[in-house]
């Protein structure tokens, strides 16, 4: 059920909250009962950093069904500043600013709408990153 | 007019979508030329954005500035007229997506284009009384104009937020005294189930917009402590570039008086976002020791008026996240047929 699954791992989706393997490090973003690289039971919450650089990007031009209302999107893999790495859509990229090493953050947007009078799903996309604090 | 005590803005963040639309690009469909135009551009909201994605990250940078645990934050009112769900609240959302506790007060308001500012006199209200530590006031709308009509040069999106809390030596802003001024006015209005405002040409001007921020400005300013020679910074609502300037005609004031808080020439109109927007822009501009006058304008109608003082503690705590600036700047334009599609007026189902 999508609504349910939204719903459970929206800590992640809304703000990078997920679990850290406390022995191999390893990033989980729901609760898992054992770590699946290493088989350890013992994890920490942690909130990931909310900004990182683009490692590699690709263009969904054909989308799957959920996303056909979106398309053409980007998606991209991007290595946050604690090292964490993971995949999600990008946003507001121009065609200039659309290169691997770019600084990115992420931020809050509508991922999939469940038609007209369903629920509306928020997660996190990167954008180019707007402020770097010194 | 009512004076408060020991309420300040300790954070506040503006926001505004990357796309732009020129007046002359919506003019080109409907036969106006350049010099009929109200504005010259509006920010748009991009596909995958809504008054409650606006309202997060307006939140999220309010919240970078104070320096605070969103734990900490124990009520969150936003204000809108474009919520994306009729039933289902924006500010519980907003509070997930923050980190803010649970046991806290999450409530969404509505009047035109003032809802925002009302949430500021909640707020304040909730400090002052010691009930919460602290509270977020937020208008956001991504506001919209029936194609062809007026308002479509006009309506825009953007939000802006408000982190309030106790006055202290490091806060951005005290605030001092505020009014409201209300009457029934038929100026502006959408019945539900639809999807574009309707509005009495002949009411908006005189009878609602500069009798209501007139009539909220001059109570505020017949108390004692403060006049209009005083003031350094006026924000008012803009639903357009005119308005706003024949305000402060009326109230005879210097022209740089007002500039730094005009935004509606190059943004466009966020309704519940305008005026907050305005005060965002003074707030990254303004002096230490600065007065500010802030008087919204809600169709309906109303207006919420406010006067601030800036405080030392804004001269590091604005360099701590983006400006106002920072965004204005980030534009790109799109044409009429991305901003139909953005805007949910091009239908795919
Ligand atoms: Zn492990």
């Amino acid at each position: 059920m999508r609504v349910s699954r939204h719903w459970r791992n929206k800590l992640f989706r809304y703000r990078l909250v997920g679990w850290r393997c406390v022995s191999c490090g390893a990033f989980h973003y729901s609760k898992p009962l054992v770590c699946k690289r290493c088989g350890s039971r013992e994890f920490r919450e942690v909130e990931l950093p909310k900004t990182g650089k683009l490692l590699a990007y690709t263009m969904v031009k054909i989308a799957p069904k959920d996303f056909k209302d979106k398309a053409p999107y980007l998606v991209g893999l991007v290595e946050l500043d604690d090292g964490t790495k993971i995949l999600g859509q990008l946003t507001d990229f121009t065609k200039e600013e659309l290169k691997e090493g770019a600084r990115v953050e992420a931020v809050l947007r509508k991922i999939r709408e469940d038609g007209e009078n369903g629920i509306i799903e928020y997660g996190f996309k990167f954008r180019p990153e707007i402020h770097h604090p010194p | 007019m009512v004076k408060l005590n020991g309420v300040a803005i300790q954070g506040y963040g503006g926001y505004v979508p990357r796309y732009r639309i020129k007046a002359e690009e919506i003019g080109r469909l409907w036969g106006r030329e350049k010099q009929e135009l109200p504005i010259e551009e509006k920010a748009i909201a991009g596909l995958d954005e809504d008054s409650v994605t606006m309202a997060v990250e307006a939140a999220r940078i309010a919240i970078r500035r104070a320096g605070i645990d969103p734990k900490r934050i124990g009520a969150i009112h936003v204000g809108s007229e474009s919520k994306p769900y009729a039933v289902k609240p924006t500010g519980t959302i907003v509070a997930e997506a923050i980190g803010a506790g649970q046991n806290i007060l999450a409530a969404d308001l509505e009047f035109a284009c003032k809802a925002g500012t009302e949430a500021i006199q909640l707020i304040t209200g909730l400090v002052e009384s010691g009930r919460i530590e602290y509270g977020l006031a937020i208008g956001a709308d991504t506001a919209q104009g029936r194609p062809g009509d007026a308002l479509e040069y006009t309506a825009a999106s953007g939000a802006a937020a408000l982190l309030i809390g106790r006055l202290t030596d490091d806060a951005v802003a005290s605030i001092e005294a505020w009014n409201s001024y209300v009457t029934d006015t038929p100026d502006f209005w959408r019945r539900e189930g639809e999807n574009y405002p309707s509005h009495a040409a002949r009411f908006t001007g005189q009878p609602a917009y500069f009798k209501h921020i007139l009539g909220s400005i001059n109570e505020l300013l017949n108390g004692d402590g403060y006049s209009i020679k005083d003031i350094d910074h006026f924000v008012f609502h803009q639903p357009n570039v005119k308005f706003p300037l024949a305000v402060a005609k009326a109230l005879r004031l210097e022209r740089e008086k007002v500039s730094a808080g005009l935004i509606s020439g190059f943004l466009g109109n966020p309704y519940s976002a305008t005026s907050l927007l305005g005060l965002v822009k003074v707030l990254d501009e303004a002096r230490p020791g600065d007065l500010i006058l802030l008087a919204s304008f809600g169709s309906g109608a109303g207006s919420d008026a406010y006067i601030l003082r800036v405080l030392d503690g804004i001269v590091e705590k604005r360099e701590r996240a983006p400006k106002l600036k920072d965004f204005i700047e980030r534009k790109i334009y799109i044409d009429y047929a991305s901003y139909a599609r953005f805007r949910g007026k091009l239908r795919l189902r």
